[in-house]
């Protein structure tokens, strides 16, 4: 096994700490208790929205619609000014060209999915060329799947391997790996998942394609975040987190951010390392902080669906 | 030519010996009839502490044997008293007992003992319990011995009294140190014969004769005996019983027991020297409606 | 509150703005009688003495202080009630009464929650969500056993004591009296009950709730007071029972002074309990069991994990760990739905904790403190751990019902299990191993009447509690809790 990150000492995978999953589930409970109101409620929401990879992954995508979407990202609610802008959009390969002319010198980054997303059922010499491809295209970040298969058979190296020739393929683009949680059944194996792709060379880890449920659960998220916690205290390397999929509201955006806040600390709190993979929450989000700005309840027809 | 009769030397029990008190001190009891029983140790307050050392010792071999084994043992007690009945019916003659009497205690004895060791894989199937949490935890409990006992045995018999409280103490596991009836005292020892005889290792079973009155002190006050059995009705022993407890917060149980009764022998007793240690363990995913059935 | 100190990212922070539980619908009155034979009556003696919020040191209300003569009242009143109505009333009748306070009590829950914040320095999420839950659960449990207690004691005719006179400490108020009245009534006893002097109010409360539950006059009994209200519960000749909660050395006293009578005695005292983290651990959630081992409620706790051992090889990671941890701890104004540690008890209770972290410090131990701000007002402590301590330091082997922690590190299975049992007490103990056998290896040779492993103070209704050696005898909760309240006949 050879990794990115030199000089560093690789552990055994097998033995990746253990989880205890009713524990986790305590620990996220606190955190959902959490009140989070007024002022800090505000800076929570526009953190949030900043932070969000507006999300297009369909087969029937058309630039137009991609167009649109890189629109929204940076005019999520032209209404209210000093809101932020999204952090990212999020598309197929062959929408990252449209992509990157409609963001253009907006500070909005372009994420593509690769490697055979979502299922990653593709030879390494596939995945390999679509992550190329997609960097040739100006992809700022490429948001790719982990064989699942291979990890469940164990065969850890091989899945590491696989993530070290991607993280090289993507050259200066930002290597976000998806573990795609609801596959691995356990939190014991999520643990191990993300600290095989971190250790491989990942910048950013990922909970989720959107495609399978269960998907960003607080739970996953939060076994992912200690995993970053304590690759931080042994490596010294920063690596980001982007929960994906299921995050549809303000409510839970928020508790993700106490967590982040409180297990990684504030450091973690911007789009530069942490990201929530979703398309419904933006306007969830602005509903939240119009209420707030306002005082009245809003209705989800005066905020443009995409 | 008759045979010359070798007297028997009545001796103390510890830890699986029969010693001499240290004190060097006997005394000599009588029957109705006025006949010396025998020259009985009287022990004193360092055999009381030597007996607590032993069962000390004794009690986490004994607590972690098998329920079975246990069992077996207090099956093998029973057996070996069967075997020398005659013995204790002659003895408990001697010390005042009419002859269908003594023969209904040695009986009842060996009855009790084999009542008890039927107990000894049960009881925790019925004193224990797994509790329904309204949580994802997986919570039982379960009896466990309470430690060194000490037993101030019913001075109105001789063998009964003594073990209607040993039996259900030790099938417990627990490890005890018996003071003996001072004025009949002859099957306490004999009794230890047997004990000794059958398997039960030294140290479970201590077994001292000599003056309550002298003894209970030492034994209640004394910091590593955790409960405390008492045989009687004295207003004044079970005070004292009381004051000296609150030392270390001795478990009391008293009986005013007619031990002859086939009734007086019961789960609850052996309840009375166990401790209920209750566990939790997380349980994944419970009541999940993911799980598959 | 939230501000952002500088662009700088890693210095930026994000704390929680104020989230204070609303308290307009609280009603407390400016004074409390006692509660005594169905009715709310002056004392006797006169007397009445202040309780204190402890995060303010404002005095909340005024506290009826309970004499001989009030508690011989309520004796009298609780034997009249037993003789002439309670033992008449039938068991599924006193099932259903229970039942009713239970639902009484769950409908004022938010009420008693925020009384029991205000009165005891517990953050109102401890309140809301464990304490009065639970005590309304308890009520709710043992109502279910007052019409089936034959199939509790197998072969046995179940007889209630008579007059039981409880006595319970300022840790967890409203739950403590739960568990105390809950059994009592449902095995058919009738009760006088003394709360403790800082935290009378919820008990008073829980009076008012059982007036109107319409249980018969005389039934429970609550008398307020000092250390001397409970001497008179305790050597009233006509009381048949006494349970305690509190110290070991209250119990000690008690056991001694009801000596030569036939009282029956249940003892639930302190605690210096053992949590043990061996090496393979999952060890993230075993620092979360830490945490809420020694600093829930404080430390108020009379089975917190005040102990802690760590296997020698991953003892740096969990102290790392640990250490971050406290540092998130959030002190402050109890009613603030975001505070993790709350108001200590009462200035008493402080100067008792600080005496014993001046008492670490002069042992030689090394001590960490997480520094977060602490309110100027109130009485608060800050999460406290001390490493480098011997098994003989007064900190490893005296309670200290407080926010304090000792470590201890092992090398081998066999050597903690001696050290955690080298104590006199015996309630509770923790263990986190993701090895079955491990775990119950440990958990049948540790003596603790509780073990939780790989997870921590933990309780439910079901659920018996209370401890082996000094931290007394007999179990509160599930079956075995009725034990206490029973005569068993043949």
């Amino acid at each position: 096994m050879k990794n990115n990150t030199s000089n560093i000492v690789l552990p055994n995978f097998s033995e990746s700490p253990r989880i205890d999953k009713v524990g986790v589930e305590e620990r996220v409970a606190k955190f959902q208790k959490r009140s989070i109101k007024s002022e800090t409620k505000i800076q929570g929401l526009k953190m949030a929205l900043s932070m969000i990879d507006l999300t297009t992954l369909e087969g029937k995508d058309t630039p137009g619609k991609v167009k649109q979407m890189c629109y929204k990202a940076q005019h999520v609610h032209d209404v209210f000014s000093e809101l932020p802008k999204v952090a990212a959009v999020c598309v197929y390969p062959s929408m990252v060209d449209v992509a990157v002319k409609a963001v253009a010198g907006s500070g909005v980054k372009v994420a593509s999915v690769s490697t055979a997303f979502p299922s990653g059922q593709a030879p390494l010499a596939v995945k390999l060329a679509d992550t190329k491809f997609a960097v040739s295209k100006g992809a700022d970040e490429i948001d790719m799947v982990i064989s699942r298969g291979k990890f469940l058979s164990g065969e850890y190296n091989f899945v590491f391997d696989e993530i070290a020739a991607i993280k090289e393929a993507c050259g200066k683009a930002r290597l976000k790996v998806i573990l795609e949680t609801g596959e691995l059944v356990t939190l014991d194996n999520v643990r191990r998942a993300s600290d095989i792709a971190m250790y491989a060379g990942a910048d950013f880890i990922k909970t989720s394609t959107g495609k399978i449920q269960p998907a960003a659960t607080m739970q996953v998220t939060y076994v992912m975040l200690e995993a970053i916690r304590d690759f931080m205290d042994t490596t010294g390397i920063k690596v980001g987190m982007k929960p994906a999929g299921g995050i549809s509201n303000s409510k839970l955006a928020l508790h993700n951010l106490v967590m982040v806040n409180e297990v990684l600390g504030a450091g973690w709190l911007n789009n530069g390392w942490f990201r929530f993979g979703a398309s419904s929450l933006a306007n969830d989000v602005l509903m939240q902080i119009v209420k707030a700005e306002t005082g009245v309840y809003q209705s989800s027809n005066y905020f443009s669906i995409d | 030519m008759k045979n010359l009769d070798v007297l028997k030397t009545y001796k103390i029990y510890i830890g699986g010996s029969f010693p001499r008190t240290e004190s060097g001190r006997y005394y000599t009891p009588l029957n109705q009839k006025g006949e010396q029983l025998g020259n009985i140790c009287q022990s004193s307050r360092k055999d009381v502490r030597n007996s607590v050392v032993a069962a000390r010792k004794a009690f986490g071999g004994w607590s972690e044997r098998t329920a079975f084994n246990r069992g077996q043992i207090l099956y093998r007690i029973a057996e070996m008293l069967q075997g020398r009945k005659s013995q204790f019916i002659e003895e408990l003659i001697f010390q005042g007992s009419s002859k269908t009497n003594a023969e209904k205690e040695v009986n009842r004895s060996i009855d009790r003992l084999v009542y008890y060791a039927g107990w000894c894989d049960k009881y925790m199937q019925i004193l224990g319990s797994v509790n329904p949490v309204a949580s994802s935890h997986f919570n039982f409990s379960i009896a466990e011995p309470t430690g060194v006992v000490g037993v101030v045995s019913d001075q109105t018999t001789s063998l009964i009294g003594l073990v209607s409280l040993i039996a259900p103490i030790i099938a417990g596991g627990n490890t005890c140190v018996v003071l003996a009836s001072e004025g009949m005292p002859l099957c306490a020892v004999t009794f230890a014969e047997v004990l000794n005889a059958s398997d039960v290792p030294g140290g479970v079973v201590n077994i001292l004769t000599g003056s309550p009155s002298e003894l209970i002190k030492p034994l209640t006050t004394h910091m590593d005996v955790n409960a405390m059995a008492y045989s009687g009705d004295s207003t004044e022993v079970k005070a004292e019983l009381q004051q000296s407890s609150a030392l270390n917060l001795k478990r009391i149980s008293t009986y005013m027991k007619d031990w002859m009764k086939p009734n007086n022998q019961d789960l609850y007793l052996i309840a009375d020297f166990q401790e209920i240690k209750t566990t939790w363990h997380p349980i994944e995913n419970i009541g999940g409606s993911s799980s598959v059935y | 509150m939230a501000k952002k100190v500088t662009k700088k990212e890693d210095v930026f922070s994000w704390d929680y703005a104020p989230a204070l539980e609303g308290t307009a619908h609280v009603k407390i009155k400016n004074k409390y009688d006692l509660f005594i034979d169905g009715k709310f009556v002056k004392p006797m003696s006169g007397r009445y003495f202040d309780t204190i919020n402890p995060a303010t040191e404002e005095c909340v209300s005024q506290i009826a202080h309970g004499n001989d003569a009030d508690v011989d009242k309520a004796v009298k009143a609780a034997r009249k009630a037993y003789k002439n109505v309670w033992s008449k009333v039938s068991p599924s009748d006193r099932a259903k009464y229970i039942y009713r306070i239970a639902r009484l009590m769950q409908e004022r829950a938010r009420e008693l929650a925020v009384i029991e914040t205000i009165d005891s320095g517990k953050v109102i999420t401890e309140s809301r969500d464990i304490d009065i839950p639970l005590a309304c659960n308890h009520f709710f449990y043992y109502a279910g056993w007052a019409d089936k207690l034959a199939y509790a004691f197998p072969n046995r005719k179940v007889e209630p004591l008579g007059v039981v006179g409880q006595i319970i400490p300022w840790n967890f108020p409203l739950l403590m009296a739960a568990w105390k009245i809950a059994p009592a009534l449902a095995a058919g006893n009738t009760v006088v009950l003394k709360p403790a002097e800082t935290t009378s109010l919820t008990a008073l409360k829980l009076a008012e709730i059982i007036k109107d539950s319409g249980l018969p006059d005389g039934v429970v009994n609550i008398v307020t007071g000092h250390g001397d209200t409970g001497a008179a519960i305790v050597n009233h000749a006509d009381v048949n029972k006494i349970a305690f909660t509190g110290s070991t050395q209250v119990g000690k006293l008690i056991q001694a002074s009801i000596a030569g009578t036939d009282k029956k005695l249940t003892l639930e005292l302190g605690g210096k309990s053992a949590n043990i983290i061996l090496d393979d651990a999952p060890i993230d959630q075993a620092v979360e069991g830490i945490v809420n081992g020694i600093f829930f409620n404080q430390g108020h706790v009379c089975c917190a994990g005040s102990r802690l051992f760590v296997q020698e090889n991953v003892a740096d990671l969990v102290l790392k760990k640990l250490k971050r941890r406290m540092d998130q701890l959030i002190i402050g104004d109890p009613l603030d739905k975001n505070t993790d540690i709350g108001a200590i008890n009462s200035k008493e209770q402080l100067n008792t904790i600080n005496k014993y972290i001046a008492i670490g410090k002069d042992e030689g131990a090394d001590i960490y403190q997480a520094s977060p701000k602490v309110p100027e007002k109130g009485y608060y402590c800050a999460p406290t751990l001390f490493t480098d301590v011997a098994q003989s330091n007064r900190i490893v082997q005296e309670e200290i019902f407080g926010p304090v922690l000792t470590v201890q590190t092992f090398r081998t299975v066999d050597e903690v299990i001696q050290k955690a049992n080298n104590s006199p007490y015996g309630l509770a103990a923790g263990i986190w191993s993701d090895k079955g056998a491990r775990v119950f290896n440990l958990s049948s040779k540790l003596k603790a009447g509780v073990v939780w492993a790989n997870t921590y103070n933990k309780f439910d209704p079901t659920s018996p509690f209370g401890g082996y050696k000094e931290s007394g005898f007999g179990r509160e909760g599930g079956v075995h809790g009725l034990s206490a309240y029973v005569n068993l006949k043949s």
